[in-house]
């Protein structure tokens, strides 16, 4: 059986007030439960305008998008959306409102009104999912920018959401704290089968999503998995975006005349490739 | 102009609970034409070392001299000598304020109260060197530009004080593929054809690869290590042991190694390690 419709854009078209052109055109995507999909995009190309219509922070001007089956230009949908939905945002400092860390987690289920005596083993729980326990009393300012964004996942996390929508969530990040915010997300995804959105501009982190959907121009212009995807390095360079490393590697590589394998995005991958092609000779 | 940084240390709320060393006796010394990598976890200690070196803040002890001159010594003119350095700090356009690009950039040598011809040269300069074309941006809001180009028009008006000395922190944090390439390409001309002395602190090993002839790592509020990146590279457990990566390139270079394949141990640069990988195939493509 397949899985899910999670997020479907049917054709969705947005245009900004007053905008010459729209931000996005036509874009058609299906989402389905359990993915784990990145968006790539140079700024401006359209991807964040697309994450905000998945949680109905905007409407589409033309054509529909349906979250978990609900219908964002319906008012009355708006708040099974959010719930449905969530979303965490690029920089760690705005999108913590509480003084207490275990607050922050529990300041979207006061508004949904869920009772104290469910709410706390929520909150403890959505912390012990991201390994923030121990900082359940802390003050969120102490914290680190990748601690503060896993803090912001769980308080999404508490609305158990079906599907975590992360628009650029790790570009103000140092190289740890990147790391351990997408092993957090990838771990949910994995385990509790939540359906992630993973909005970047960092090629190695896309690497490791199930699919990845380019966005250019406002147009979905690619789709398929990374090994689909990368190898179209020069494509890719048009959009000025970057392939993971190895990938480009390998394709200078390939131009020089090697016979390695054009979708490699690993460093162990390319040991592999290389030890397959030039095989060292033993014995001498 | 060369910066020597003698036994600084520094520490925040000195005598409070809140007691905190942020550096610990480091010393280096930066040369005319150098370009230095600062390399650190985040807390390490970069930042504030950073706001040292143009006078913002004052080591509790030890001395930063700038060709040879203490910049806290009390006979000395520290605003001029700070005018010599220019500090871009993180995420700089969020200091942007002025109605057009020209204006923002003209900031710090109106302050100056230089001549306005003088003014307009220096604007004009600043914006070509960090390519933004004239004609095009200067009567523009800086709000109305893309993430990248604010970036740049904040590092202009840096550079419009014409200092000899340029020091970023982070300069390419949170843009694109593309806006990152055209900062760093502008620091590759700024050091080769305006023989700037540049200092950069960043997270990306790569950028470091690119561009630095010496690396500093910070580590816990000390000095760990500085080196060139041929020798901080080839380090792997140093880098481990202080929280940071190494360059893909360098990963590579390691695990081919380990492989068995016959390659030096200090290759970091993507280009230099292609050209071995060929050779490597081309030789046993002979056999």
């Amino acid at each position: 059986m397949e899985a899910q419709l999670r997020i479907s854009a049917e054709d969705i078209s947005y245009t900004y007030e007053e905008a010459p052109s729209p931000a996005l055109s036509h874009v058609r995507a299906e989402i389905r439960e359990g993915e784990f999909v990145a968006v790539l995009g140079h700024n401006g190309s359209g991807k964040s305008t697309l994450a905000k219509l998945m949680n109905a922070l905007y409407i589409p001007t033309e054509g529909r998008m349906l979250v978990c089956g609900f219908d964002t230009a319906d008012e009355a949908n708006v708040w099974e959306v959010r719930r449905r939905a969530g979303m965490i945002f690029q920089n760690p400092d705005n999108q913590i409102v509480a003084t207490v860390v275990k607050e922050d987690v529990a300041f979207g289920l006061e508004n949904l009104g869920v009772p104290t005596d469910e709410m706390i083993p929520r909150v403890e729980s959505a912390l012990a999912a991201v390994r923030m326990s121990k900082y359940a009393d802390s003050a969120p300012h102490m914290l680190s920018g990748g601690q503060k964004q896993r803090v912001a996942v769980a308080g999404i996390l508490a609305m158990e959401p079906s599907v975590l929508i992360a628009d650029e969530a790790t570009a103000m990040l140092d190289p740890s704290g990147r790391k351990e915010v997408l092993e957090t997300v990838k771990a949910l995804n994995r385990t509790k089968g939540i359906t992630v959105v993973w909005i970047t501009h960092f090629m190695e982190e896309a690497a490791q999503a199930d699919r990845i959907i380019v966005i250019n121009g406002g147009e979905a212009v690619l789709e398929g998995t990374p090994r689909e995807v990368f190898p179209e390095a020069d494509k890719m360079r048009e959009m000025h975006l970057d392939v993971p490393r190895m990938t480009g590697l390998a394709a200078e590589l390939r131009a020089a005349g090697m016979p390695i394998r054009a979708d490699v995005l690993t460093v162990e991958e390319m040991v592999e490739e290389v030890k397959r092609v030039c095989p060292l000779k033993s014995g001498t | 102009m060369s910066i020597e940084v003698r036994h600084l240390s520094h520490v925040y709320g000195e005598g409070s609970a809140i007691r905190t060393v942020a550096l610990e006796d480091i010393s280096f010394t930066v040369r005319e034409g150098e370009f230095v990598g600062i390399v650190g976890h985040t807390g390490s200690g970069k930042s504030t070392l950073v706001q040292h070196l143009n006078g913002l803040l004052k080591p509790t002890s030890g001395q930063v001299l700038v060709d040879g001159e203490d910049l806290n010594g009390e006979k000395v003119n520290r605003r001029a000598l700070r005018q010599r350095i220019g500090l871009v700090f993180q995420y700089p356009e969020y200091q942007l304020f002025e109605e057009t690009v020209a204006k923002d950039i003209a900031f710090g040598p109106k302050n100056q109260k230089l001549e306005a011809a003088e003014i307009d040269r220096r604007v004009r300069k600043a914006m070509e060197s960090v390519r933004l074309d004239y004609d095009t941006y200067a009567e523009k809001s800086p709000f109305e530009l893309s993430g990248g180009q604010m970036r740049r028009a904040a590092i202009a008006g840096v550079l419009a004080m014409e200092p000899e000395v340029l020091i970023l922190d982070e300069p390419t944090a949170g843009l694109d593929p593309r806006g990152q390439d055209r900062i760093l390409s502008m620091l590759e001309d700024l050091r080769e054809k305006e023989h700037k002395t540049i200092l950069m602190v960043s997270h990306s090993m790569e950028d470091m690869a690119r561009l630095a002839d010496r690396l500093l790592v910070i580590s816990g509020g000390k000095l760990a290590a500085d080196g060139s990146p041929r020798e901080i590279f080839s380090d792997p457990a140093l880098m481990t042991s202080v929280g940071l990566d190494v360059p893909e390139a360098a990963k590579l270079c390691m695990a081919l190694r380990a492989a068995g394949y016959d390659l030096p141990e200090d290759l970091y640069k993507p280009e230099e390690l292609r050209e071995r990988i060929l050779a490597i195939w081309k030789e046993g493509a002979a056999c």
